[in-house]
């Protein structure tokens, strides 16, 4: 049972504030993942709650306890880091059972506790090699294994498997995820790389500049990013982001691209949506995933004509660009299904997979349709 | 303006040999793509073009005429390398008139102005001409490394894992960024990556490169569609096609040792009857169904947003599918899965080789 909790907490590097106002609430169970380019303080912010990093204000709670002014041995946490620091002269056995050494367990408790992490970890047979005879995956199993062995009140990761290469990476991540399913222990994990974050969290924190950008489930994430910088940050291909006028057009209502003739036809609840929320003329951005924008080979009602650029072919389906005014405008398609560069197809936006940010603020209007 | 042959090229290192009677066609006008693993002898064909190395035999032609004896700069080709080897102390501007202003050249600086304009047109670098490359992103300095070798006008761009270096995001951008700066100039393209994303959203064409020999070259699709041998199929495409072994009894596919069974929709001939087979299945014709003809465990599942990458554990055997992103699944969940039988692709255990292809 263990909750974490920051409030309010701000920190500075010399003149550089890092952490800024950041409120977190992490449920007993929970795997948070902080994600973010590097230097938006999600290093930082995971340092704070482990006391390897002082804060300059606010509370960091364990359980209800502020635990800011505690050692980092004393909170009772447990981090494995990028490279995997396991002791060199030490068998993995005994790099398992080190954490255990100082406390007064008796040996065959420690045998027991190592042998029960060995086999979720599946490293049973490894346990005599020393960490020079190991594989980078083997290497970080083990150091996770050490993270376990004492059964921590948390467990912090930072990029645990960044250094490691594409394919071990994948088998790795799917074994982070399956041991927290069966470990059940409350996880913060921090990463750049945003499938990671996608595939393994129940909540996703995106920091920017010290900032928590947004703080939601992988789908609400990808579905209904907060800003621009979420919306450009999570997903790939990235989202279009294009400047774009709204109009009412009889009993429904068009967007126009920047420099293009005609407008994509959206509902009419538009306009009085976008008024709600306050977006204003010319500090408005459309913004929509290659998937939310609709190509069709002949003309249909709804459909603009555009002319098709770049291909790019990915095997399962196509990336289209598509010429918009003085735009591009990515589509995904069917392999194949827009034969080349040059051609003319017709194109639509669909409107519930549309967003309007505000340019001035980079926040979305929230406008779902 | 060029088109490159490359006939029956051998190149050895010591006792190493690095390329084995490797033949290339690269049409004028052409972005090819040399796509491999490291130690696969991609760098080594693209420094063979470029002159920087002698084959130990064969022949390198450009527009027809046996280049042997031409040194790296009678050649006229560009380098673009994963290093962006930019003069630091320069500005942007003086990088790019680099290039054009040794005295053999002798070009009026009018032109070199106007030439230097509109590369930094082309790759949207006009506000950064002024300033010294040391103070430029790693995106700007390759986007300035490929301005250097455009403003030459060479006769054929070689390029070296340019991207390589540069974060997702931007190797992204520029990938759509680098075609459209090709099709625009309409110069060959001789393009060196490990990554086959790039190869396959760039290339017109692509050669995969296995120890030093061409495994299989076409279009994209149909390196993609109709891969050679299990190499290509597993090193093309991403999530990776899924190789599972069995044998064909009856018209249907038996998986072994798992042992389950899924129709099959291809001819089956004498060859491919009653021999050991690898089945071939890319993850997007694996299909998750309440009726479907197999139970499987949900082992892991990769959220992309867009989709979800699924695999599948049935007994010891892993399946990956690619299911939309509604679809709810969890780790150990219990489904039921098919596959399109007409997407199954067969090849030898033995050889790889897909029966296609060898027969």
């Amino acid at each position: 049972m263990t909750q974490i909790e920051l409030r309010g907490v701000q920190k500075f590097f010399g003149p550089n504030q890092v952490m800024k106002d950041v409120n977190l609430k992490i449920s007993d169970n929970e795997f948070i993942v902080l994600l973010g380019p590097s230097g938006c303080g999600k290093t930082t912010t995971l340092r704070a709650i482990a006391g390897l990093e002082t804060i300059d204000e606010g509370d960091i709670l364990i359980d209800g306890k502020a635990v800011q002014h505690l050692k980092c041995s004393n909170r009772d946490i447990a981090m494995v880091f990028q490279s995997f620091s396991l002791y060199p002269h030490l068998t993995v056995f005994e790099n398992i059972a080190f954490p255990l050494r100082a406390t007064r367990m008796s040996k065959a408790d420690v045998d027991t506790a190592v042998g029960a992490v060995a086999k979720i970890l599946r490293i049973t047979d490894l346990l005599d090699k020393r960490p020079s005879a190991l594989s980078g995956g083997d290497m970080q199993r083990v150091a996770i294994g050490r993270a376990l062995v004492r059964q921590p009140k948390a467990m912090l990761m930072d990029e645990p498997i960044g250094a490691l290469d594409a394919k071990l990476r994948e088998d790795m991540r799917a074994e982070i995820k399956r041991l927290h399913l069966k470990q059940g222990s409350t996880t913060i994990y921090v990463t750049h790389d945003q499938i990671e974050a996608m595939s393994l969290a129940d909540r996703i924190v995106i920091m920017n500049d010290g900032l928590i950008q947004q703080d939601d489930t992988p789908e609400e994430v990808y579905a209904h990013p907060a800003n621009l910088f979420v919306a450009r940050f999570v997903g790939s291909p990235v989202m279009n982001i294009i400047d774009a006028s709204v109009a009412a057009n009889g009993s429904g209502a068009k967007v126009t691209v920047k420099g293009a003739a005609e407008g994509f036809a959206f509902p009419g609840e538009l306009t009085g949506r976008l008024d709600a929320a306050n977006g204003r003329a010319g500090q408005l951005a459309l913004g929509v995933r290659p998937e939310g924008v609709f190509v069709s080979r002949e003309k249909q009602d709804g459909y603009l004509p555009v002319e098709a650029h770049i291909i790019e072919p990915l095997g399962a389906y196509d990336i289209v660009d598509l010429k918009v005014g003085s735009e591009i405008l990515r589509a995904r398609t069917r392999s194949g299904f827009v034969p080349g560069p040059g051609e003319q197809v017709f194109a639509r936006v669909d409107p519930a997979q549309a967003h309007f940010f505000d340019t001035g603020s980079g926040n979305s209007l929230g406008v779902r349709l | 303006m060029a088109h490159i042959q490359l006939k029956n090229i051998t190149k050895k290192f010591g006792n190493h040999t690095a390329l084995a009677d490797l033949n290339l066609d690269i049409a004028d006008g052409e972005f090819f793509v040399l796509l491999g693993e490291t130690g696969a002898g991609k760098t080594t064909t693209l420094r063979l073009v470029a002159g920087l190395e002698k084959p130990t035999s064969g022949q390198v032609f450009i527009d027809g005429v046996d280049v042997a004896d031409w040194g790296a700069a009678e050649r006229d080709v560009a380098l673009v390398l994963q290093q962006y080897s930019l003069y630091p102390r320069y500005t942007v501007r003086e990088n790019l008139e680099f290039p054009l202003k040794p005295k053999i050249r002798r070009i009026p600086d009018a032109e070199i102005a106007e030439r230097v304009a509109r590369v930094a047109k082309t790759l949207r670098i006009e506000h950064l001409l002024d300033r010294k490359t040391d103070r430029l992103s790693g995106g700007e300095m390759q986007r300035v490394s490929i301005g250097r070798a455009i403003v030459r006008k060479p006769r054929v761009f070689l390029m070296d894992e340019p991207l390589s270096a540069l974060d997702a995001k931007l190797r992204e951008a520029l990938r759509t960024e680098l075609k459209n700066i090709q099709m625009n100039l309409g110069q060959t393209f001789l393009f060196v990556t490990h990554d086959q994303i790039e190869a396959m959203s760039m290339g017109d064409k692509v050669a995969v490169l296995n120890h030093g020999r061409i495994v299989q070259q076409g279009t994209p699709q149909e390196i993609y569609n109709n891969p050679r041998d299990t190499f290509v199929a597993s090193f093309v495409g991403s999530p990776p096609m899924n190789l599972i072994d069995g044998r064909l009894a009856g018209g249907r596919a038996v998986i072994q040792p798992t042992s389950f069974e899924l129709p099959y929709a291809g001819t089956v001939n004498g060859q491919a009857a009653d021999r050991a087979l690898t089945f071939g299945i890319r993850p997007e014709d694996v299909f998750l169904e309440s009726g479907a003809p197999v139970e499987a465990r949900v082992h892991d599942v990769e959220n992309h947003g867009v989709e979800k990458i699924v695999t599948l554990r049935v007994g010891d055997a892993m399946l990956r599918a690619t299911v939309p992103a509604r679809t709810q699944v969890a780790i150990e969940d219990a489904v039921r899965f098919g596959w399109n039988p007409e997407k199954v692709a067969l090849f030898d255990r033995g050889t790889g080789v897909s029966l296609r292809h060898s027969a």
